[in-house]
């Protein structure tokens, strides 16, 4: 890079499934006031702006144009990107190459998903499926994740109750975690109770409908020194998209994201990532991906994350850090969820994430953003480079 | 910039009112025509195209993430792929800046649209704020309606320099392969022709729907210099935000684009467009914005719109044309606009432009916008 770049402040909203009280620009200047606030700074700090949400799920064109003016964004360059699940995981990608360039000091990332007004479902439906025959047949993220957790069911060995484990798992950090949406104190009973959507997916392995903002803020060194005593740098980014190929891959869990993975842990010199890296923050918005995830990213052996997770080995203060936060299953503003993602990451680096803090010192942390049937960005963060 | 940007291949399909394909043929004929005129593909180890950013709106596709449509489609399998939901300029001012960061080397960036799958006014609807905006049935033909209203009326612009514009366009358009609605139509044809959002009339509106995509490469300069014998160089980027709520700017005058244009040309060292710009391609889709966009970028002072097209400054021949492609109003796609009017920029800077050839062109300005009455604009220099 022609700049080493550091994230100086993160501001998220708190996610909820409705936000009657506010509009999508008033949403979005919440998160935005955080993150300024993080880094001690103000709209005139801000030399560039990118901007990023699902517009389908908002249910409205070029959302941008109408929430730019609100956050104080009136004559700054940026525009939005839109990249469906990995949205905020592309505008960061951005945001990180306008800081890096070195010609912009403070570069704001926003992005945000108010899910009250739009159709998520017909967006996320409708997700880059050919019209002559994939929408024609019910296939959504949910009979995609259907796919990929009966092929776990079938390759590891596992029965349905490690899915419910994993459910109960996430909920339980969610419970620690302030910003989180779902906070529901679920036993393993109760997740099995929950109804079938399609098989083996239940109603409460999906992740909720929400409304929510995240934004952060990045700066090439000198600057970002300047700003705040605790930078987190990022070490280094990767885009995986595949497009609407689910067709094509031989194996139902194509993974993207164990290859966007390989990719940066060999340009980053990382040879055994659950030494290397400390917290995970991974875009599992379905219970059951978070164990075929784990493999992917290379924290245990292909087909054996279930045992792990039948041992009570992952958590904010177990041996796998692996979604401290409570990850999507608690709360997916589907523009915001990458952003989060790194949001919560730099907060683990920081030491400042309170209760859902994990225990050791955190140097390296992974997050990601997913979406559409195997689209991945990988993005790592150090405490220090 | 630390380091040059340069542009080594354009490809655009030719414009129609419906293109009777799927999307991804269209994606394709485009993606393989630069790839073609370079020689690479898409690779992971940094030999060939490192990553791509298009330019499309799902609105107007009526598919949620209508871009994956690309990877699978084109042999960008596994290869990042970052789209921009606005006009096509901002994807080659980000593909740009992939490179300036140091990120990538190689960058493919693509606009496409399908105008015809929508109701334009239907979706533009959708993009003003839910309260009262859209209640109202405000879209941006009738933001525009009220744009051009306040700027004749604020500086004295009479209908007649506006109905000028689309004939000096469409008579450009003539030379413009690429482009339909190229056509001698006369000052009077305009001025009779339907009123839809006074005072505009049907004439002074980018015709819909129009289809088509547009394509190029971006490299870093010792890989452009490889790639070809007439690399053009992006020499500086600006963009800007305005209100969105039309009440809360003055119509008749662009800050947003003003600033813009600063930033570009900060960037670029340019100090006075008019004398160092041998073309401008700029994004009119309505005839007043032509006028109004000139004076953003400094072609003229603020309310001098009118008399730099009757001076003929900006026709074919002039001091600094405008728009010798035929511009939006001789039938170009939204989103892939902005993104035309680099790659027009870049025809010329090569000699390549044909009949609508600026001889000796050396230095180009190309601008993209989105938004009602312009909200958002986007503005690249190019050079030789």
């Amino acid at each position: 890079m022609a700049e080493r770049i550091a994230i100086t402040g993160v501001g998220q909203t708190h996610h909820k499934s409705k936000r009657t009280d506010v509009n999508t620009p008033e949403l979005v200047a919440e998160a935005v006031e955080a993150a300024l606030e993080d880094a001690q700074l103000t709209m005139k700090d801000i030399d560039f702006v990118v901007l990023t949400s699902f517009e389908m799920a908002d249910g409205q064109y070029v959302p941008d144009l109408w929430v730019v003016p609100e956050f104080g964004g009136v004559g700054k360059p940026g525009f939005k990107f839109q990249n469906a699940g990995t949205s905020g995981g592309v505008a960061a990608g951005a945001a990180f190459d306008y800081a890096a360039s070195g010609m912009f000091k403070n570069v704001l990332c926003v992005s945000w998903q108010k899910m009250d007004e739009g159709k998520g479902a017909f967006g996320r439906g409708g997700g880059g499926l050919s019209e002559y025959w994939q929408s024609q047949i019910p296939f959504s993220p949910i009979t995609n994740f259907a796919r990929r957790a009966f092929a776990y069911l079938h390759n590891s060995g596992c029965t349905e109750e490690h899915f419910g484990m994993t459910r109960v798992k996430q909920d339980q950090c969610a419970m620690k975690n302030d910003y989180a949406q779902l906070k529901l104190g679920l036993t393993l009973e109760k997740v099995m109770e929950s109804a079938v959507l399609v098989w083996p997916i239940r109603f409460l392995h999906m992740c909720p409908s929400t409304c929510g903002a995240g934004v952060f803020i990045v700066s090439p060194e000198e600057q970002a020194k300047k700003v705040t005593k605790n930078p987190v740098w990022v070490e280094d980014w990767f885009c995986v998209h595949v497009g609407g190929a689910f067709t094509m891959a031989e194996d139902p869990t194509l993974s993207t994201l164990r290859y966007g993975c390989e990719t940066v842990y060999k340009r980053c010199g990382i040879t055994n990532p659950l030494r290397d890296i400390q917290a995970f923050e991974i875009y599992e918005p379905c219970s059951p991906a978070e164990l075929r995830w784990m493999e992917e990213v290379g924290v245990c052996e292909d087909w054996t994350a279930w045992k792990l997770m039948e041992q009570g080995k992952v958590g904010i203060d177990k041996e796998i850090p692996f979604n401290p936060s409570g990850g999507v299953t608690a709360c997916n503003p589907i523009g915001a969820t990458p952003v989060i993602r790194i949001i919560e990451a730099a907060l683990q680096i920081r030491g400042d994430a309170g209760a859902h803090q994990v225990p050791h010192t955190v140097n390296r942390a992974l997050a990601t953003g997913y979406g559409g049937q195997g689209e991945n960005v990988i993005i790592l963060l150090r405490k220090s480079l | 910039m630390a380091d040059r940007v340069g542009i080594v291949a354009v490809a655009q399909t030719k414009f129609d009112q419906k293109r009777e394909e799927h999307l991804t043929e269209t994606l394709v004929h485009v993606t393989k025509d630069v790839m073609g005129q370079t020689g690479l593909e898409f690779k992971p180890d940094g030999t060939g195209i490192d990553s791509t950013v298009t330019s499309s709106q799902d609105y107007f596709g009526g598919l949620g993430g209508i871009d994956m449509h690309y990877a699978y489609t084109v042999g960008a399998y596994k290869r990042p792929e970052d789209r921009i939901e606005e006009d096509g300029a901002f994807s080659v001012a980000y593909g740009a800046m992939q490179i300036l960061s140091g990120h990538h080397d190689v960058v493919l960036v693509l606009a496409h649209i399908k105008e015809s799958a929508c109701s334009k006014n239907q979706v533009e609807n959708l993009g003003m704020d839910h309260v009262y905006g859209r209640k109202i049935g405000l879209d941006f033909v009738a933001s525009a309606g009220m744009q051009a209203r306040r700027y004749q009326h604020k500086y004295g612009i009479t209908p007649e320099q506006c109905a000028k514009v689309v004939v000096k366009n469409r008579t450009n358009g003539k030379n413009n392969p690429f482009v339909m609605y190229a056509n001698g139509i006369t000052v009077e044809d305009v001025l009779k022709s339907e009123m839809v959002a006074d005072p505009l009339r049907a004439q002074e509106i980018k015709p819909n729907p129009v289809d088509g995509a547009v394509a190029m490469i971006l490299a870093r300069e010792e890989k452009a210099k490889k790639l070809t014998d007439k690399p053009v160089w992006i020499t500086g980027m600006g963009m800007c935000y305005d209100h969105h709520e039309l009440g809360y700017r003055d119509l008749a005058d662009c800050d947003a684009l003003v600033s813009a244009a600063q930033m570009a040309y900060k960037m670029a060292g340019i100090k006075d467009p008019v004398k160092e710009l041998d073309l401008a391609e700029i994004s009119e889709h309505y005839a007043y914005q032509e006028l109004l966009w000139s004076e953003g970028l400094g072609f003229c002072g603020k309310g001098e719109g009118g008399k730099l097209i009757d001076k003929g400054t900006t026709a074919m021949g002039g001091e600094l044309p405008v728009n010798p492609s035929g511009g939006l109003l001789s039938g170009v796609p939204l989103v892939v606009a902005g993104m035309q009017r680099v790659a027009e920029c870049v025809m010329q800077l090569r000699g390549e432009a044909g009949g609508r050839q600026v001889s000796g062109a050396k230095k180009a300005l190309a601008h993209g916008v989105d938004g009602p009455a312009g909200q958002l604009h986007c503005v690249i220099t190019l050079e030789k």
